[in-house]
């Protein structure tokens, strides 16, 4: 199963590093493979380092893709933290 | 050795005086002394790759343990940063690539890891958004963990060069000072800082030469290079020849000598000729120092701070660390009393590791007194200490960085509280224990009529209050020439908290770096401060200053220079006056 969206990232600081974190957090309770795309540039969503160099500040537009069984749920929780802004605002 | 070599003067600040010769050593926090190597056998290779994910292992494992150490705190940004080390530590892409290079290249883990944070390096430089760019450095400081974890390189390093070595670095931290060899280091030369900062205060209180704010040391000098520091006159040479060797060795000579004679008076009272006693405190970070403060002629200690006691450490003191380090100072026969700050914790003193409470404004952070009365349990860990202390001899209670009522009563029933409890316990201690308050940001001058009914003395802190009263950030070295003592407005605030201090009938007392500066001595005499502490190297001129002065002279120039507007006529007049009244003592001293 494969789900793909396209978020916007809206907080302050863009995607530091505690951002990124909490991301890695969630990424890595699901089954399934994670990627996130900017600009063309795709990355492992379970690799902090790999979020950070995606280097996301405010305003950037975000595509996470989910690639397995539990993709959907996978999603929404992603998608839930990014909407959110992190719960950092 | 290398005869080639050129030679070349490097100046900067004078922050602590002394001369030395001797190797350099580059304390560059990653990229120092990592040896590259090849490894021609696959075997080796395997061996490389396993050292290295134990390496990996134990840095996770130290990493979890701060996370532990620190969990009770309820400061939650530090774990983040933890947490996120750990991310990046754990980072598959990371492990992998150092692995390759291992694999591929055939290098040793030193080597790979160097590389594999060197290409971080060059990914996140292209990063426009300064703030996401500035997340390098947790790489840079994961990188460093695994780098010690390979094979402790910097204690071994520094401990490993016999003779002692010569620090060069762009600036030190507590950090970078605790993990140092200490007793190995011979002298500091550093690209920023001042006379304040953490390199200079360390230097003095080790009594060896230090020369802070050179800008390029760390670019021109190579670890090993032959230097000569001259501490007194602010100078740096590199790979002197042999002529300039002989000189310095004279020099430092004279250095000595003189500094050995200063010694014989030194146990002498300081009594203005007109009979005007002055208690004499010495300044410590460490008990090892108390000797030196005695043997420096200290009546008792006026400052000690206790910092070093979180810091040098893996683990939060217990009771007992603290109370073994305070019973130490205060049983000390020779010292009649013992002034004790509690924790100056935040800013860059934090625990061993400075990132913790990265701030924007550490200064004007969450530390001192405030971060206390936050974490009022690990508080009362150092004021049971304190009070247990009290039955060994003469303990004074100094609180730190007090801005308000608020803060000295509060902090006065939390110890009140902590005396009940140990009265309840039946622990022996002294009932009557003196409390101040350091006077260091001018909200506390403004009010210290207020304060004073709520304690037994003042310390005035002239580093901050001089940092906080002409808004000059004392590391910045673009404005350290603005950091003036002689300030008029400087002058006014002390005269003001002297002035309502004995109103109150309370003690004064100084204990910044002012107070052992000897072309100030007439002026602080003037002042009326009932004590001066200062680094126990400077209590001898000092003394030797108050001894030869008049309470009437030292009150005439305080008034003279109280009606200039300016701090140059002040310095001016000062200096002169000074020149005139003890030629000897400051001759040397021109600039």
């Amino acid at each position: 199963m494969e789900q793909i969206k396209t978020f916007e990232i809206k907080n302050k600081l863009g995607m530091h590093a505690r951002v990124a974190a909490k991301l890695v957090k969630v990424a890595t309770r699901f089954k399934s493979r994670i990627y996130f795309e900017k600009d063309g540039q795709e990355v492992n969503g379970k690799s902090l380092l790999g979020i950070l160099t995606l280097a996301c500040p405010k305003g950037s537009r975000l595509i996470v893709r989910a690639e397995g069984m539990d993709a959907p749920e996978a999603m929404a929780a992603l998608g839930q933290l990014i909407e959110s802004k992190f719960d950092e605002e | 050795m290398d005869t080639l070599k050129k030679t070349f003067v490097l100046k900067g600040t004078a922050v602590s005086p002394g001369m030395v010769i001797g190797k350099a050593y580059l304390f560059d926090r990653l990229d120092a002394q990592i040896s590259y190597y090849k490894l021609d056998d696959p075997l080796l290779i395997i061996k490389e790759i396993k050292r290295l994910r134990t390496a990996l292992l134990e840095s996770e494992k130290q990493l979890l343990e701060v996370k532990k150490k620190l969990s009770h705190l309820k400061v939650t940004e530090p774990l983040y940063i933890i947490d996120v080390q750990i991310m990046i530590l754990k980072d598959r892409r990371l492990q992998s690539r150092t692995i390759r290079y291992i694999r591929k290249m055939g290098v040793n883990a030193e080597w790979a890891v160097r590389m594999t944070v060197d290409k971080y390096r060059e990914i996140f430089d292209k990063i426009e958004d300064e703030y996401l760019k500035g997340r390098f450095s947790d790489i840079r400081n994961v990188g460093q963990m695994i780098l010690r974890n390979l094979g402790g390189e910097r204690r071994q390093v520094i401990s490993d060069i016999g003779e002692g070595v010569i620090i060069i670095s762009s600036d030190l931290s507590p950090a970078d000072t605790a993990q140092m060899k200490i007793e190995k280091v011979r002298g500091f030369a550093t690209d920023i800082g001042g006379k304040t900062s953490h390199t200079a205060i360390v230097a003095r209180s080790l009594e060896i030469p230090a020369v802070v704010g050179l800008e390029s040391i760390t670019r021109r000098v190579r670890t090993s290079d032959t230097l000569i520091i001259d501490g007194s006159a602010g100078l740096v040479i590199v790979n002197p020849d042999p002529e300039m060797i002989r000189r310095y060795e004279d020099k430092k000579r004279h250095f000595e000598e003189a500094k050995a004679i200063s010694l014989k008076d030194a146990a002498l009272p300081a009594v203005t000729r007109d009979d005007y006693h002055v208690s004499i405190g010495g300044n410590i970070e460490f008990i090892e120092e108390i000797p030196s403060a005695i043997t420096h002629g200290a009546d008792g200690i006026g400052l000690y701070r206790t910092e070093f006691i979180y810091i040098n450490r893996e683990h939060l003191p217990t009771e007992e660390d603290h109370f073994a380090n305070y019973k130490r100072v205060v049983e000390t026969e020779k010292l009649a009393w013992s002034t004790i700050r509690t924790f100056d914790l935040g800013g860059d003193k934090f625990l061993s590791d400075p990132k913790l409470a990265k701030e924007m404004n550490p200064q004007m952070g969450l530390r001192a007194i405030r971060f206390c009365l936050k974490e009022v349990e690990l508080f009362k860990i150092q004021l049971r200490a304190m009070i247990r202390a009290s039955a060994f001899g003469r303990i004074r209670i100094l609180f730190p960085m007090i801005s308000g009522i608020e803060e000295i009563r509060e902090a006065k029933r939390i110890l009140f509280e902590v005396r009940n409890d140990l009265l309840a316990q039946g622990v022996a201690f002294n009932d009557h224990i003196e409390i101040g308050v350091m006077i260091e940001v001018p909200s506390a001058v403004v009010i210290a009529d207020k304060l004073a009914r709520e304690v037994d003395f003042f310390s005035i802190g002239t580093n901050d209050l001089i940092q906080y009263a002409l808004a000059i950030d004392r590391v910045n070295e673009r404005v350290t020439y603005l950091y003036e003592p002689l300030h008029p407005a400087v002058l006014r605030l002390i005269r003001h908290v002297v002035k309502t201090g004995h109103r109150a009938g309370i003690r004064v007392a100084m204990c910044g770096e002012m107070a052992g500066e000897p072309a100030y001595t007439m002026i602080l005499l003037g002042l009326e401060l009932d004590e001066l502490s200062m680094n126990p190297l400077a209590i001898p001129r000092v003394k030797e200053i108050i001894r030869g002065s008049t309470m009437k002279e030292s009150r005439a120039l305080l008034k003279k220079v109280m009606t200039f507007s300016s701090a140059v006529e002040i310095r001016e007049y000062v200096e002169q006056t000074m020149r005139e009244r003890f030629p000897e003592e400051f001759q040397i001293n021109e600039q």
